[in-house]
């Protein structure tokens, strides 16, 4: 029998303020030493009141616009009821039946095609605090505590760990590009929880779910459930049933296993948060908050790919983070009219090569190779200044210094030979240096020449027009 | 309304109290006597009031988007029973 997997995830993801969710203590806490960003309400000391961060709210409800959801109207925080040492007032304020946004989606580009998940719900909750397990006790840092959260909860669509992966990055992708996300994911910027079951292909019924929590990496998420859906087809192929639980992913061993069970770890007890008044959100507000948003990535690819005739992938690769789009366009603005397939390749060729090697974002590095500089470049080409390979050199020399084209081939000499005389000397110096290919040549091996081309190239120090190399060659040979 | 013992021991799990067998009994009794009492508002017809989490009629309290001074570490650690390098210590939590 053959058996597929149905898998829903839920995606944590900090929301990008100065300040936490309920308070005014600095919300950076990766950066801070330990305890110093808090106060009594982040604490969870008596006494103390939580005033709602605007800005908080704000970019939740644009996060659930991007992800085509409803915003509601009225809307509040429940408190979440569980003991445990991260979570100092004893409950998680989260929302339970009153989320901000519900049934939204988000399309992700799979190998058949695009695929349409459901996002059931997102909501709005505190991070808590961070722990660290020692030899004789643990210790407590409660910066991160109160750090404002969204949580984002997926339909049942998802049908392998291929789509699970796909979905997680473009959550990224899209979180990230509307600035509600850092996307740091090493700082735990954005955490995964997965539901995973399996049935035999064909049937619509569930099978028995199993919850995998508090997944760091999309590729924690990949491998876990490579693992998990492997595991319970196993068990199910041999006649065996399953338990519902949750289970623990194992980084090192690269295996899923049960976890000693949080006894009545579901029991919650939500209830309305007392301390917070709702929110009652009007129309006008959410209208405000679509024009907030830029125009998304999906949308930007397709126009992309219309408005500049780019492939399906190259329009894809200039929009995986909005700062390239971004860049893209400015180099096709700026770019004196050099077609945008042009200008398009030195960005994913060249510029990638450089930025993965330097390891800087392009926001950065933009400072210095500026988008006007790509069409300068062409335009250098195109009119015989330079020739290909010079090209390159050129261009990562501005990456380096910030100078623009011009003046790097100005400065350094690099202004291609294309005077028929000087070139015609080289030619000759090729032929009488290689009288054994000349031979070739003259044989019949008419693809020698290419090597006598390189020749010249190589005695002009790369500075020869190669097309004006190959016509004093054969003027030499052919005389 | 009886609860059953077992009802007991779970709500005194979940607010981690340890109660013996004396002290279950009479939780069991008088949660029962205060859920017996309560069950005089079952009576209220409540079909066309939404429920009430709230009395005060206010909304959409926010603050901006300010960073405000934290509280210093001594403070922060002042009633902490014991504390290193500036973290809370606690017994050890094992995952």
């Amino acid at each position: 029998m053959e058996y597929e997997a149905v898998i829903g995830l839920e995606v944590h993801a900090q929301v990008l303020t100065d300040s936490k969710m309920f308070c005014g203590c600095s919300a950076d806490y990766a950066n801070a030493a330990p305890n110093t960003h808090v106060c009594p309400v982040c604490l969870g000391l008596p006494g103390s009141l939580p005033v709602m961060n605007q800005r908080a709210i704000e970019m939740i409800a644009m996060a659930g616009l991007a992800l085509n959801c409803s915003i509601n109207h009225d809307t509040f925080f429940d408190r979440k009821n569980y003991f445990y040492v991260d979570l100092p007032s004893s409950y998680q304020r989260s929302q339970y039946d009153h989320p901000i946004s519900t049934a939204g989606w988000l399309d992700i580009e799979t190998s058949t095609g695009t695929r349409r998940i459901g996002v059931t719900r997102a909501h709005m909750e505190e991070d808590t605090g961070k722990l660290t397990h020692g030899g004789d006790g643990s210790l407590v840092d409660y910066n991160r505590s109160g750090v404002p959260l969204m949580e984002v909860v997926s339909e049942p669509d998802i049908r392998s760990s291929e789509e699970a992966k796909l979905y997680c990055a473009k959550m990224r992708q899209l979180l990230v590009w509307i600035g509600v996300n850092s996307g740091n994911l090493d700082e735990g910027a954005m955490r995964f929880d997965v539901n995973v079951s399996v049935r035999p292909r064909g049937t619509t019924a569930f099978g028995t779910k199993i919850e995998i929590k508090n997944l760091n990496s999309i590729r924690s998420v990949e491998r876990a459930l490579i693992y998990e859906i492997e595991r319970q087809t196993k068990v199910l192929a041999s006649g065996q049933t399953l338990q519902q639980e949750t289970r623990g992913w194992d980084e090192d061993k690269g295996i899923t296993e049960p976890q000693r069970s949080k006894e009545l770890a579901h029991d919650y007890r939500y209830f309305p948060e007392p301390d917070l008044p709702p929110l009652a959100i009007s129309e006008d507000w959410t209208t405000a908050r679509r024009a907030e948003l830029p125009e998304l990535p999906d949308a930007r690819r397709q126009r992309f790919e219309r408005e500049y005739a780019l492939s399906a992938q190259d329009a894809a690769l200039l929009t995986s983070e909005r700062s390239v789009a971004e860049y893209f366009e400015q180099a096709v603005t700026a770019g004196q009219g050099q077609p945008a397939k042009a200008i398009a390749n030195w960005i994913t060729g060249e510029l990638f090569r450089l930025l993965n090697d330097s390891g800087e974002t392009i926001g950065v590095v933009a400072a210095r190779l500026q988008p006007a500089f790509i069409g300068e470049l062409l335009g250098l080409i195109k009119g015989g200044t330079i020739n290909g390979p010079t090209a390159k050199l050129v261009f990562e020399e501005s990456f380096r210094t910030g100078s623009n084209p011009t003046s790097i081939v100005d400065a350094k000499g690099w202004r291609q030979i294309s005077d028929t005389s000087a070139v015609r000397q080289f030619a000759e110096q090729a032929v009488d240096a290689n009288p054994k290919v000349v031979n070739d040549y003259r044989a019949g091996k008419t693809q020698a020449i290419k090597f006598l081309v390189g020749q010249v190239m190589k005695a002009s120090k790369g500075q020869a027009n190669p097309q004006l190399a190959e016509q004093a060659l054969h003027e030499v040979l052919d005389a | 309304m009886a609860l059953t013992m077992e009802d007991v021991r779970k709500v005194a799990l979940l607010a981690r109290l340890r109660l013996d067998d004396e002290e279950l009994q009479r939780m069991q009794q008088q949660l029962s006597s205060i859920l017996d009492y309560m069950q005089v508002l079952q009576e209220v017809d409540v079909a066309d009031v939404p429920p009430t989490a709230q009395v005060t009629d206010v909304v959409n309290v926010m603050r901006p988007d300010e960073v405000r001074p934290s509280l210093p570490l001594e403070d922060v650690l002042a009633n902490a029973p014991a504390h290193e390098g500036g973290y809370f210590k606690v017994k050890p939590v094992f995952e």
